[in-house]
């Protein structure tokens, strides 16, 4: 009796570390129905990412749209996330939000250590693949599709990752609207020449920006280019393509 | 042990008659037997300098570092446990990402040092845990609020300070920093007088080998923390080590 009296003295109060846990902690009700994302909300349109010989470049616009209005104009959906690594992405823009904080708290903690290790395009991308499979399999997607680019071991990177974390690397990528209509065009131009340098592959891009703008219905001639090369990333935003609307009198019987 | 303590120093959550906190006061002296770190605040960053005491020949050169980072904008030089130390870092790191991804700005450093020395308050009320055995200056720069840099204490108190010293050897080294005009000076020429001050209360006689650590945080590294760059630290140390001779000189002349 005495000495569990005495243990009792001994004994702690709360435990101190769990003062310290407030937020997060049991916060919804276990009996309420799972509810998930059934539809993305305000979404961004494609992403283009090109390999050229001494770089990678990608594209997506600076528009947000709410379903098919045209709500915010000048959206950054490209992500710097190091001196060799970029991320764009299409899809739901709370989601991008969402993952780009936890990449830029990632990037801190990384670089906190200070021991000269960071995330390379391949360490992120594969890091990318997994949480998106995994938000998949338990039926709970982020609503994106990612493309990272970057520069390792010295040759350019490029790899796509949607919302079902289908994953893979390429040459040439695009997201969304634009794999049907941009991704030809890329295909053909980088065959029509391999090599290009930093200029061409801008130009193809550009070009390819424009026709989405002609002919996708959720996109806008502002966007934002990331070119990654050995010196580090250049994001030059907002890039503002030219287009030329003389012919388009002559479409008629869509008003 | 014969009479100091007598009984009421075997638990943190005991006060002795006379109004004592034994556990608190051993904590004290565990921070006193580690080498002397110091943190000084001048007009555009803080600078901070650590003698690192070196035990054995056989340890990497650079290992068990004790000057740390928080976050970007934040450092931390301790004296002391140095796994203590760790858990320290930790909990600051932590809290300093929990307040980024809540408010989506860097933590304000008096903000920081109030959780971390409740952290550490925490550990000295209750029998179960044992106070951390770990000073530790933090600094920070931002454009707002400027340089600011405070010192915690295993009892859990913080204090503001311009200049401050923890370790073996911070008596010596307070003196040393009182004479130093430091609101008027820039961190370029506080850092050689901080080598310099880690290198005079350095003790030969029982201390023989240590390493300088040196870092800073302000206007001259865009507002983030780092270890100073090579060619500053050799500048600081020669001078440190130059002025240690001159003194030596005049010393010799004196008898």
């Amino acid at each position: 009796m005495e000495a569990s009296l005495q243990m009792e003295f001994w004994r702690n109060g709360p435990q101190p570390g769990a003062l310290y846990n407030f937020p997060g902690s049991q916060i919804w009700n276990q009996n309420e129905p799972t509810k998930r994302t059934l539809y993305p909300s305000v979404t961004g349109t494609s992403v283009l990412g090109l390999k050229f010989n001494d770089g990678v470049v990608i594209a997506g616009d600076k528009l947000g749209s709410y379903g098919s209005m045209a709500r915010f104009r000048d959206l950054s959906r490209v992500l710097k996330v190091n001196d060799q690594v970029v991320v764009g992405a299409s899809g739901d823009y709370a989601d991008y939000q969402f993952l780009s904080e936890i990449i830029e708290q990632r990037v801190i903690e990384e670089e906190c250590l200070n021991d000269g290790f960071g995330y390379t395009p391949s360490s992120l991308f594969s890091w990318l693949t997994r949480v998106m499979y995994n938000r998949r399999s338990n039926i709970n997607p982020l609503w994106n599709t990612y493309v990272v680019a970057g520069w390792e071991n010295n040759a350019p990177f490029l790899g796509y990752v949607d919302k079902i974390g289908t994953a893979y690397q390429a040459p040439t990528i695009s997201s969304g609207y634009g794999a049907y209509i941009a991704q030809p065009l890329l295909r053909d131009a980088l065959e029509k020449k391999p090599n290009m340098n930093v200029k061409d592959a801008i130009e193809t891009i550009d070009r390819c920006m424009k026709v989405l703008y002609y002919r996708d219905a959720r996109s806008l001639n502002k966007y934002e280019l990331a070119i990654v090369t050995k010196d580090g990333v250049e994001i030059r935003s907002p890039v503002t393509s030219q287009p030329n609307w003389e012919i388009a009198h002559l479409i008629k019987g869509y008003e | 042990m014969s009479s100091i303590g007598t009984g009421y120093d075997l638990s943190a959550s005991q006060f002795s008659p006379d109004g004592r906190v034994f556990q608190v006061e051993y904590a004290l002296k565990a921070v006193e037997n580690s080498g002397t770190a110091i943190g000084i605040r001048g007009k555009d960053g803080i600078v901070f300098g650590v003698e690192k005491l070196v035990t054995s020949k056989l340890y990497e050169t650079g290992a068990n570092k004790r000057i740390f980072n928080i976050d970007r904008h934040m450092g931390m030089a301790v004296a002391g446990l140095l796994a203590d130390a760790r858990q320290i870092v930790e909990t600051a790191r932590e809290e300093a990402s929990s307040y980024r991804s809540n408010y989506g700005s860097p933590i304000p450093l008096k903000h920081l040092t109030d959780k971390v020395s409740m952290y550490v308050h925490a550990h000295t009320l209750y029998s179960s845990v044992r106070p951390f055995g770990v000073s530790c200056l933090i600094g920070s720069y931002d454009a707002t609020d400027g340089p600011e840099m405070y010192v915690i204490d295993p009892s859990g108190v913080s204090f503001g300070y311009y200049g401050c010293a923890i370790g073996k050897a911070k008596q010596a080294a307070k003196t040393e920093i009182e004479k130093i005009k430091m609101k008027d000076m820039l961190c370029v020429d506080l850092v050689k007088e901080v080598a310099k001050i880690i290198y005079i209360v350095h003790d030969e006689v029982k201390d023989k080998n240590f390493e300088l650590e040196l870092s800073w945080v302000g206007e001259m590294t865009d507002g983030k923390h780092q270890l100073v760059p090579k060619n500053v630290f050799t500048d600081a140390e020669k001078y440190a080590k130059e002025s240690l001779e001159e003194s030596d000189d005049s010393d010799d002349e004196d008898l």
